[in-house]
């Protein structure tokens, strides 16, 4: 080899951000799938059907679709930042899932800081969609970036808060740390601990994520789509994959710090991490279904007035106890 | 504090536990749902006839002693009623007279007496419908003196051409009444 050689943590960096990328797309094929086919059954119709057995093939062809549109630019629209924002949307994903313990080993790069990390890049989805309202020219885009702005802003102080709760139990923000903390059965998870730390964290990471009841910045029946009207083929393909893989990050977050990442009875591994990920996207799926959404006003108020002073509440409760007991 | 600020907190709180009620309430109307059986059918392969309450395109009504008879009796009305525009209907013609009867009617003619025409049936020649215009609004049902006219309850009419979609009612009748087709509403569904 000479005195060149590649360092074997680079080779690793790699190698985990391709899977990383093909995780993510799978992901997004699969989600998108069983979300249609629960709105199906939930409201007694088959859902997809047509494009191979039971329509597993169906996202496949819409992504095939997707990627052979003509992408558009509207008349008056900011070339620079019109681009930049479905993009920008996009890669924090890669950043989000280095620091993931989806195993034992299984982590591509261990971050003693890992939980920060993912909750600092979290914030520039906010500006991808800030940036693609107001460079679309658009009155509804502008709109939408407004109201995702405001909710995410609002939504982010308590789930920081509530993550919060368990880091000041268990003393570190690294998320293969926090799993060891663990025990393999579901009463020794820190969900036991903190039950309303999960809730208020899954309600504020459907929130987060842009998802109904909370579904403002895209509010198809008011905004026609929001923040990204005016994006076609793959614009809006990336913003639609990176809507996805966020709802993984956040279950797969939730997996981590709550409900014992990859152990589990009888058999840890990976596929107790996936298998609660996706039992907790399921989780998002449902109310999905079932709320209308909600007003801006109520969308703030349950925020400040309820989601904040609880977190904090169990914020201080939680100090209390670590700090006396 | 007083009585009626504490009463107004109570009710808050009341008000806030029976909101989260109605969340876990709302969530298993929907969890139920999802694990019952589907109520729709994959259509092209399969079609339903069990939807009476339907408000398809309109069909004629067949006498009581002819089913391949309409009620109708070709008054026109249905023509002038509807703001669409849809109806084109035509009067059946007096039945042509007999060499005798034009005998009969020119001896009479010769006679100086006043000769009576044969009226026409009440029956109409020709009832073509433009399902392309119609708004399915219902006011040729609600005009028709003879409640010879009805919304169908078959949902299956499209067609790719705009021209297809002038129905013969009369043609319609017919086959119905010639495949004897259970009326709408047996529940039954056919594959």
């Amino acid at each position: 080899m000479g005195s060149f050689s590649i360092p074997v943590e680079l080779i690793r960096i790699v190698v985990g951000v391709v899977a990383i990328a093909a995780f993510v797309a799978l992901n997004a094929i699969i989600l998108v799938y069983l979300e249609r086919k629960v709105a199906g059954h939930i409201q007694r119709r088959p859902g997809p059907f047509e494009v191979g057995p039971h329509g597993i093939l169906q996202t496949v062809a819409d992504a095939l679709k997707l990627v052979g549109k003509q992408l558009i630019k509207p008349a008056g629209a900011d070339a620079f930042l019109f681009w930049l924002a479905p993009v920008l949307g996009f890669l924090p994903i890669f950043l989000f899932f280095l620091p993931m313990p989806f195993g034992p080993v299984l982590t591509t790069l261990e971050v003693p800081l890992g939980l920060l990390l993912i909750l600092a890049f979290a914030g520039l989805n906010v500006l991808a969609i800030c940036i693609a309202g107001w460079g679309s020219n658009n009155k509804w885009s502008l709109l939408g970036a407004a109201r995702g702005v405001a909710q995410s802003v609002a939504y982010e102080i308590p789930l920081l808060l509530a993550l919060l709760a368990v880091v000041f139990m268990k003393g570190s923000m690294n998320l293969s740390k926090i799993i060891d903390s663990q025990g393999a059965w579901p009463w020794q998870w820190n969900i036991v601990l903190q039950p309303l730390a999960f809730l208020i964290y899954f309600i504020c990471a459907i929130a987060e994520t842009n998802r109904a009841p909370f579904d403002l910045p895209e509010a198809e029946s008011e905004l026609t789509a929001g923040f990204h009207t005016e994006y076609s083929g793959m614009g809006f393909g990336l913003f639609f994959l990176a809507e996805y893989a966020n709802m993984v990050v956040v279950c797969a977050v939730a997996t981590t710090v709550f409900l014992g990442g990859w152990k589990g009875p009888f058999f840890s591994g990976s596929w107790w991490f996936l298998a609660k990920v996706y039992l907790l996207l399921m989780l998002m799926f449902w109310p999905r279904w079932t709320y209308p959404r909600v007003r801006f006003d109520q969308l703030l108020n349950f925020n400040w007035k309820w989601l904040m002073p609880l977190a904090l509440a169990n914020l201080l409760v939680t100090a209390f106890i670590m700090k006396v007991g | 504090m007083d009585l009626g600020e504490l009463d107004a907190r109570k009710g808050f709180f009341k008000e806030t536990l029976a909101g989260l009620w109605s969340l876990v309430v709302g969530l298993k109307v929907t969890g139920k749902y999802f694990f019952r059986p589907q109520i729709t059918v994959h259509y092209p392969r399969r079609t339903v006839d069990n939807i009476p309450s339907f408000r398809g395109p309109i069909e004629l009504i067949s006498r009581e002693e002819d089913p391949a008879k309409p009620k109708c009796g070709a008054c026109s009305m249905c023509v002038s009623a509807c703001p669409s525009g849809c109806f084109t209907v035509t009067k059946k013609r007096p039945p042509a007279p007999t060499p005798e009867e034009i005998a009969e009617q020119k001896e009479k003619e010769a006679r100086g007496e006043k000769v009576k025409k044969k009226a026409a049936p009440k029956e109409p020649e020709r009832f073509l419908y433009d399902y392309s215009l119609c708004s399915l609004c219902g006011t040729c049902v609600e005009a028709c003196p003879s409640g010879a006219l009805r919304f169908s309850a078959s949902p299956y009419r499209a067609a790719f051409d705009r021209k297809e979609l002038v129905f013969d009612l009369l043609a319609d009748l017919a086959e119905r009444a010639r495949e004897d087709r259970n009326p709408p509403g047996t529940g039954k569904t056919t594959e």
